[in-house]
């Protein structure tokens, strides 16, 4: 088979023997590590199917030996079908893994969805899914309609079924706790006029692409998210690939069977995204990345970029690419092998350039390996190296990276520059589950704090700098503006979050409604700029440890704001709101994510004192008190301000 | 491609499909011989010969075989008819 369905993975020499040979590892953690490692290269859908059946193997017996394994997220995904999904569960799981999530998928029954949603399933109950996947197609959700039928009349039949669609993401939440994500239809009907489809509301084309569209709004209205199987094809894979009618007859699979990899992949891009596990930072490299040329040996002049000829205008266009992935909120940076004051002045100087220096976060040109610098992004911008996406025209650069930095994304990409922003795209590493206000200010927020960075660098006195901010944090009980970013820091932030306890909007607003429940988000506005929603805190009673006593839920921050005393302020003001309310202690809880040791003592250092665990609490969980009377609250150097 | 070779190339792709080295192929086994080869793992077969010896089968071509020397002999015929 010579059509490659994942292109931005590399591919591999001999990918069969490096599948056989990891069943001699030993230890299932090793032999796990070896198959993620292989989840990341180009594979078809039987070489798929072996590294499941191999991985699985290794999950249940990590599972069995007291824990999934630490570098994966655990997730249970239950897809709902009209049509046959069995084949494409190993490339969910395996895509999973590619991901870094332990995808355990359920299946429920063949057009059974209505049933085990509405009426409730003892089986789905029991497996308790995070994610449910309706997997509809046309036959189970087209309304039939005679050709001639009017468009209000198509309109109607097109919002019943969305309305119905609507009570079954709404049972999805309600009854399992899941997050509905919704299939959207693909076009697989002939036409039947020609062109003319799209004027004849009742025609196959224009009922499914109305369909997707009204689906589609309800969805953004409800929080429920969609799996978009038509928009996101890379180059050289076409409709044909995906659906072949002959499949269809044979074992009514919507999805062909060589397309898997492919579908597992968009589905566990998603189900990353739920999670948090979407990168966030593109890295680009600069010299035949950003433009055509060296800039070193060319000379500002001697780049190609811009318009004047082909090559220039695709490097402008690919960067006019990265500035809008920028807007959206995903990070730029730069690593390059380069003198940083000529690489410097191209940004400045160059009349074509599209990106801008205030739009990059990290800007790394020197001499140093490319994986050095890659962990200085990181570093600089308090992310995890798996947070990163690098792209680098020099495949070599590719490759050591990805062997010196396997946790960093590293697409393969097309010879031609013109082909960047398809491939990238295609690569899905930035998946979202919700555009916030905040997305569309963090470029800037992040180039602010690269500028305090810089202050830091130079300052020597910690104290001095930290009041020369004029920091100043708003606390604000979390309602109905802050929720969207407040949802999205609790199921995203990693490294300082106390209790890693996901929450869905709709969870966090029902657990709100608890009047004794305290839940505060922090705003933090200095001269550089407002850093927006960066902190939040939730605390409630909880039936094991005293009627007076609140326990911390959920303590996270954002990792942009470390070392600013945030954490300090932010206790003062929950202090005081327990404290109103009559609570005469807080219980602070650490509970181990494999990923969160920078907090282990965060309540030590904020003067909480070790106090025994309760009985059912997680093993690995450690608990902290700080008794409200006379407590000693650390300083900081924020101007409180505490807003209704 | 004599049709010993088609039995040997058709045996490796069963094992691919069908992850088990220990398979092997005569003119009379049948499915249920194979361990795996039900009816999810008979499109993934169909699939896999498809790419394999570069053919296009029929549903109704499919349906009608009985054994694997019937599959062999299709294919046979199939890639003489090119």
């Amino acid at each position: 088979m010579t059509t490659s369905f994942l292109p931005w993975l590399p591919a591999h020499e001999s990918l069969g023997e490096a599948i056989r040979s990891s069943r001699a590892i030993a230890k299932p953690d090793g032999r796990l590590r070896a198959l993620v490692r292989l989840a990341g290269y180009d594979r078809d859908v039987i070489a798929t199917g072996k590294i499941d059946r191999l991985a699985g193997e290794c999950l249940r017996a990590l599972v069995e030996g007291g824990g999934p394994a630490e570098s994966l997220t655990p997730l249970r995904l239950a897809i709902l079908p009209s049509h046959t999904v069995d084949h494409l569960l190993p490339a969910i799981r395996v895509a999973g893994l590619h991901r870094r999530l332990a995808l355990e998928v359920k299946l429920g029954g063949y057009g059974l969805y209505r049933q085990e949603l509405l009426h409730g399933d003892e089986e789905l109950g029991r497996f308790e899914p995070g994610l449910i996947l309706l997997a509809l197609d046309a036959s189970a959700m087209l309304p039939q309609l005679p050709i001639g039928a009017s468009e209000p009349e198509v309109e109607s039949a097109v919002r019943q079924t969305v309305d119905e669609l609507r009570l079954l993401w709404e049972h999805a939440r309600t009854r399992y706790g899941a997050q509905p994500v919704q299939q959207l239809l693909l076009p697989t009907a002939p036409r039947l006029f020609g062109s003319f489809d799209a004027l004849v509301p009742a025609s196959p084309a224009a009922l499914v692409e109305r369909l997707n569209t009204v689906v589609a709004a309800a969805a953004r209205q409800d929080g429920a998210l969609v799996l978009d199987l038509a928009g996101q094809m890379p180059e050289q894979v076409g409709e044909q690939d995906r659906f072949d009618s002959v499949r269809w007859h044979q074992g009514k699979q919507l999805i062909n069977p060589p397309f898997a990899p492919l579908y597992g992949d968009l589905v566990a891009r998603v189900a990353a995204a739920v999670s948090g596990l979407s990168a966030k930072c593109l890295v680009l490299d600069l010299d035949n990345t950003l433009w055509g040329g060296v800039i070193g040996d060319d000379g500002i002049e001697g780049i190609r970029l811009g318009q004047g000829s082909a090559e220039g205008e695709a490097y402008a266009a690919f960067q006019h690419y990265a500035a809008q992935l920028g807007r959206r909120g995903v990070i730029l940076a730069v690593s390059s092998k380069n003198d940083e004051v000529v690489a410097r002045a191209a940004f400045e100087q160059h009349p074509d350039m599209v990106l801008r220096l205030g739009d990059i976060a990290g800007f790394q040109a020197n001499w140093s390996d490319k994986a050095a610098n890659l962990r200085a992004i990181a570093q600089q911008l308090n992310i995890g190296l798996e947070s990163l996406v690098f792209i680098d025209d020099n495949p070599a650069e590719r490759a050591i990276v990805r062997r010196e930095l396997p946790q960093v994304a590293v697409p393969e990409l097309p010879e031609d520059v013109s082909g960047y922003p398809a491939r990238i795209a295609a690569a899905g590493y930035f998946e979202a589950v919700s555009l916030t206000g905040e997305d569309l200010e963090r470029g800037r927020s992040y180039t602010a704090n690269a500028e305090r960075q810089a202050v830091l660098d130079t300052a020597t006195d910690m104290d001095g700098f930290l009041r020369s901010l004029a920091m100043q944090l708003v606390a604000r009980p979390i309602g109905l503006m802050d929720r969207p970013r407040a949802a999205q820091l609790i199921n995203k932030s990693n490294q300082y979050n106390l209790s890693t306890r996901r929450r869905t909007e709709q969870e966090l607003a029902a657990m709100l409604t608890d009047p004794a429940a305290i839940g505060l988000g922090f705003r933090l506005t200095d001269r550089f700029g407002d850093n927006g929603l960066i902190s939040v805190v939730l605390a409630r009673p909880d039936p094991a440890f005293a009627q007076n006593e609140l326990l911390i839920d959920t303590w996270l921050m954002s990792c942009r704001v470390l070392g600013r005393g945030v954490e300090a302020a932010a206790l003062a003001c929950l202090a005081q709101a327990a404290g109103s309310q009559g609570a005469l202690a807080l219980i602070g809880e650490y509970r181990p994510s494999g990923r969160n040791s920078m907090v282990e003592n965060h309540y030590a250092d904020l003067g909480f004192k070790p106090t025994d665990a309760p009985a059912d609490a997680d093993r690995k969980s450690r608990f902290w008190k700080l008794v409200l009377a006379n407590a000693e609250l650390p300083p900081h150097h924020l101007k409180l301000e505490a807003s209704q | 491609m004599t049709e010993a070779e088609i039995y040997d190339a058709l045996a490796d792709v069963a094992r691919d499909v069908f992850d088990d080295d220990t398979i092997k192929l005569g003119p009379e086994t049948r499915a249920p011989d194979v361990p795996g080869w039900d009816s999810q793992g008979n499109i993934m077969l169909i699939v896999a010969a498809e790419q394999r010896f570069g053919v296009r089968f029929r549903p109704a071509e499919f349906e009608s075989l009985k054994n694997v020397g019937d599959f062999v002999s299709l294919i046979a015929a199939k890639r003489d008819g090119r």
